[in-house]
């Protein structure tokens, strides 16, 4: 028996294409979990479906690969019954904006502590190339064959003008400024969302590597707790800022505000039933 | 003996009261006074309620049955009426007779009924606030069905007290008090004849019963079954399950989540069992419909999960705050792909309490959905019942501590089940995919593995029939013909069959619906006829039992029109079912 100490598989064999940018994520991440010493029994991974949510089968850690669009609901849960762990909920744009659209809103409100890994490739990749929720105006495909018609929806300023507590976008070709995010967001005592441009080599000809490349920038004199302003650059649309908009360290995570650990901290498993109450509340419907 | 003559021949044993008026006016208020007045005085009483979807307005009603036997099933019968406005008489029409005395205020009834008037509006001024009309009314029946007044006023005092509104108890004591004299001065001015109306003995000992409706039991149920953590999305009838856990959350260290739909519900759940917890969701059936999903996750995860079902008429929206037992087949069905799953569906309120408690078990031993099947009727319902027991012993949780080497689908297993491992319990890492998978956890299309897991998840079946609930037989050993009912007609059956008093018809009730205990068919095949008696339009677990038995089950009897049956009139419908008179349906 080895006891399991780093993150990295071994002999993996990944379903993604040569190039894919979700290689550069999956090599981030394992990055960051390592420089903020983290034990891989520690971390739970939740995940929905497609080429993104497939990132924590190629990574040692607790995993719960669940249903497309639920990565958030079930994070929330794992997290209030042990806040021990760090737990990452982690998929693409079409999984998190589209199908767990509604999931992403409630998560913000609720505030739980984790973070959120959404692979933005403006594109659906497991189901060969039709237009995502992020899909620019005009962008052709095999389903939408005279382009897009609707809006892209833009999770930044969505998450900011629902005071998410952190909220921060990178670009996967920037593996430096990724981990240091992904490190920042971990760390972020609250919902953190981290929405990852990256190249789909295959069904995505447009937004491209040189595309990212070309029409974002870092953001510079930008004062995160500044929630207007970090509206203003979330919007902006002729080239995309990078980095972290908005951060609100003031609001308290939705586990430390559950009643059931405000006297101990014990983790679920390890708690037993009161008899004691149990037998007074029977006893309490004789009137 | 002639056909259909017996039933309207029995000697009723219980007095039949029925309140009703629209919502709002206090019904609620005066059931719950009433009947728990009524079992401190000794009575056993029975409570069910039929409503409208809902908040103010509209005809709501609410059955009282008392009496010196317990009572456990409606009727259609009313003995004595208590309309609060002029649209109750005309909602109740159909089911009042010459023997119905009406109690009420004559002018605002507006009735060409005869009605024994009581200003009760008059006499609540007269203490001080038309808001003590409720209180002299429940005086009045207190004081009608021989109750004891020194509980009653007891219990008025600690029920304001309670709810911390002591600067009322006096005046509502005067309210009960003035309704007892007046209930007096009905009987003595010979407005109602007292030698025609039922005298009950009065039993020191029922005082100790406990009175709940089968939402609280299967809230109380899902404590001693160890849940701490429940995630819903409010919808009739389900949510006094919810309501109940959230109001004991905190002493029971239990998270209570509302979630934003049903999917996210269920979802959380999986994700808290996965957690450690012991997560459950109540819900109705459009609320079902969108867990399906969700469900087909805990089948491919093998992961438990405890699913409150609390049934009500589709398809769709439906009949909101209905009753019916018409979502078996989405219980049975619920969710993509083959995977195993017990369904349990509670025909007493006791039952309620052991079935939920038994779901967590049973969820967690095999690791797959256990579904509790109630409904709006069971949901609303209460009488009296013996003390229930706080489980003994510690609660077996089938969880392992985890190793380096762990694999949370470990294909060999001596139990059938391969042992569920926590992350942050032990060395091993814990990986669970709703896609095929290997015996780590990890996504697979090898299928060889394909086989063996699905064999190994199929394979649970055979352990769960053999543990199986087997049928429960009320009557006559030496049966010619068999009723079968599952779920909440256990009692309306038995009461229905007490009353026709045939030698030769039992009752076979099914508590587990899913899987069918193999015993079944014995009973089954020692019948001449088979009767199936279901709140539904196409007799859902008849044709179940058809398909897991291979017999078949030649009657129905069934009921679709959102109420429950009732027991009087279920029995003349069984009484023409066997001597063939009248239409069968």
């Amino acid at each position: 028996m080895t006891a399991i100490k780093s993150f990295e598989q071994e002999q993996v064999k990944t379903a993604w294409c040569p190039g894919c940018g979700n290689f550069m994520i999956l090599k981030a991440l394992q990055q960051a979990l390592k420089e903020l010493s983290l034990k891989p029994q520690q971390v739970v991974i939740v995940s929905g479906i497609g080429q993104a949510a497939k990132t924590p089968q190629y990574l040692n850690v607790h995993m719960f690969n669940g249903l497309h669009g639920r990565a958030l609901p079930p994070a929330t849960a794992i997290k209030a019954c042990n806040p021990e762990l760090t737990v990452i909920a982690e998929g693409g744009d079409g999984d998190m904006y589209g199908e767990g659209g509604n999931h992403f809103l409630h998560t913000i409100r609720r505030n739980p502590n984790i973070t959120h890994l959404v692979h933005n490739n403006m594109v659906y990749g497991l189901t060969k190339g039709q237009a995502s929720p992020t899909s620019q105006f005009g962008f052709k495909t095999p389903v939408q064959t005279s382009g897009v018609i609707s809006e892209p929806i833009n999770p930044l300023s969505l998450a900011i003008s629902m005071d998410a507590s952190f909220v921060s976008r990178v670009f996967c070709g920037d593996i430096e400024k990724t981990v240091e995010i992904i490190k920042k967001a971990i760390q972020h005592p609250g919902y953190a969302l981290v929405d990852i441009f990256q190249p789909c080599v295959t069904f995505n000809k447009v937004n491209t590597f040189k595309w990212f490349k070309e029409n974002t920038y870092n953001l510079e004199d930008h004062d995160p707790h500044d929630r207007n302003q970090a509206l203003t650059r979330a919007m902006e649309k002729e080239k995309l800022p990078l980095g972290i908009f908005y951060q609100n360290e003031d609001k308290k995570p939705f586990e430390q505000l559950l009643s059931v650990h405000q006297d101990k901290k014990t983790p679920f498993i390890f708690r037993e039933l009161n008899k004691k109450k149990l037998k007074e509340l029977l006893t309490s419907k004789k009137s | 003996m002639k056909q259909g003559e017996r039933t309207s021949k029995t000697a009723e044993n219980d007095i039949s009261i029925v309140l009703c008026g629209g919502a709002g006016l206090g019904i609620q208020t005066v059931e719950q006074l009433l009947t728990r007045m009524l079992k401190l005085s000794g009575y056993y009483v029975f409570a069910t309620k039929e409503y409208m979807s809902r908040v103010r307005g509209g005809s709501n009603s609410t059955q009282i049955r008392v009496s010196d036997k317990p009572v456990q099933a409606p009727v259609q019968r009313i003995d004595v009426l208590i309309p609060l406005d002029k649209d109750a008489i005309s909602h109740l029409d159909h089911r009042i007779d010459d023997k119905t005395i009406i109690i009420g205020d004559k002018d605002r009834l507006k009735t060409d009924r005869k009605v024994i008037n009581i200003s009760y509006l008059e006499m609540a001024k007269e203490i001080g606030n038309a808001i003590y009309a409720n209180t002299i009314a429940v005086g009045l029946l207190l004081g009608l069905l021989e109750g004891d007044i020194k509980e009653g006023k007891k219990y008025l005092k600690g029920y304001f007290t309670q709810k911390k509104k002591e600067e009322f108890i006096p005046d509502n004591i005067r309210a009960l008090e003035k309704g007892f004299q007046e209930a007096a001065r009905l009987v003595k001015e010979k407005y109602i004849n007292s030698d025609k109306f039922l005298h009950m003995k009065k039993s020191k000992e029922i005082k100790d019963d406990l009175l709940m409706n089968g939402a609280e039991s299967v809230g109380l149920g899902a404590l001693a079954g160890g849940c701490n953590f429940i995630s819903s999305y409010p919808m009739s009838p389900s949510t006094g399950v919810l309501v109940f856990l959230s109001q004991h959350a905190h002493d029971f260290d239990m998270i209570s989540e509302q979630a934003e739909d049903e999917i996210a519900a269920i979802n959380m759940a999986i994700g808290a069992w996965y957690s450690g917890a012991r997560a459950m969701v109540t819900t109705s059936g459009g609320g079902l419909a969108l867990m399906t999903e969700g469900i087909s996750l805990a089948g491919i995860l093998e992961s438990p999960m405890v699913i409150h079902l609390a049934q009500r008429p589709g398809p769709a929206t439906g009949l909101p705050t209905r009753t019916e037992q018409g979502d078996l087949q989405l219980a049975l069905y619920a969710g993509h792909g083959e995977f195993p799953r017990i369904i349990l569906a509670p025909g007493k309120i006791e039952d309620a309490y052991q079935l939920t408690q038994k779901a967590f078990y049973w969820a967690d031993k095999y690791q797959i959905p256990v579904f509790i099947l109630t409904d709006q009727y069971t949901m609303d319902t209460y009488y009296n019942i013996k003390q229930l027991d706080v489980p003994k012993g510690k609660i077996e949780r089938f969880i392992t501590e985890t190793d380096a080497n762990y694999k949370r689908y470990h294909l060999k297993t001596d139990i059938g089940v391969s042992p569920r491992g926590i992350p942050d319990n032990g060395k091993g890492l814990v990986r669970v995919d709703s896609d095929e998978h290997d015996e780590n956890g990890l996504i697979t299309e090898d299928m060889d593995t394909r086989n063996k897991m699905m064999e190994k998840r199929m394979d649970k079946m055979i352990l769960i029939k053999e543990e199986a609930y087997i049928p429960e037989l009320i009557g006559p050993e030496a049966y010619r013909i068999l009723c079968i009912g599952w779920g909440s007609t256990y009692h309306v059956i038995k009461e229905a069959l007490d009353r026709l008093d045939l030698p030769d018809v039992a009752l076979l009730h099914f508590k587990q619906v899913y899987p069918v205990a193999e015993e079944s068919i014995k009973f089954l095949k020692k019948a001449e006829q088979i009767i199936s008696i279901e709140n539904n339009y196409t007799g859902q677990f008849g044709r179940l039992l058809e398909t897991s038995t291979g017999i078949d089950i030649g009657t129905k009897i069934l009921k679709y029109n959102g109420l429950p049956f009732y027991a009087d009139e279920l029995a003349e419908e069984i009484n023409e079912t066997i001597f063939g008179k009248g239409d069968k349906k």
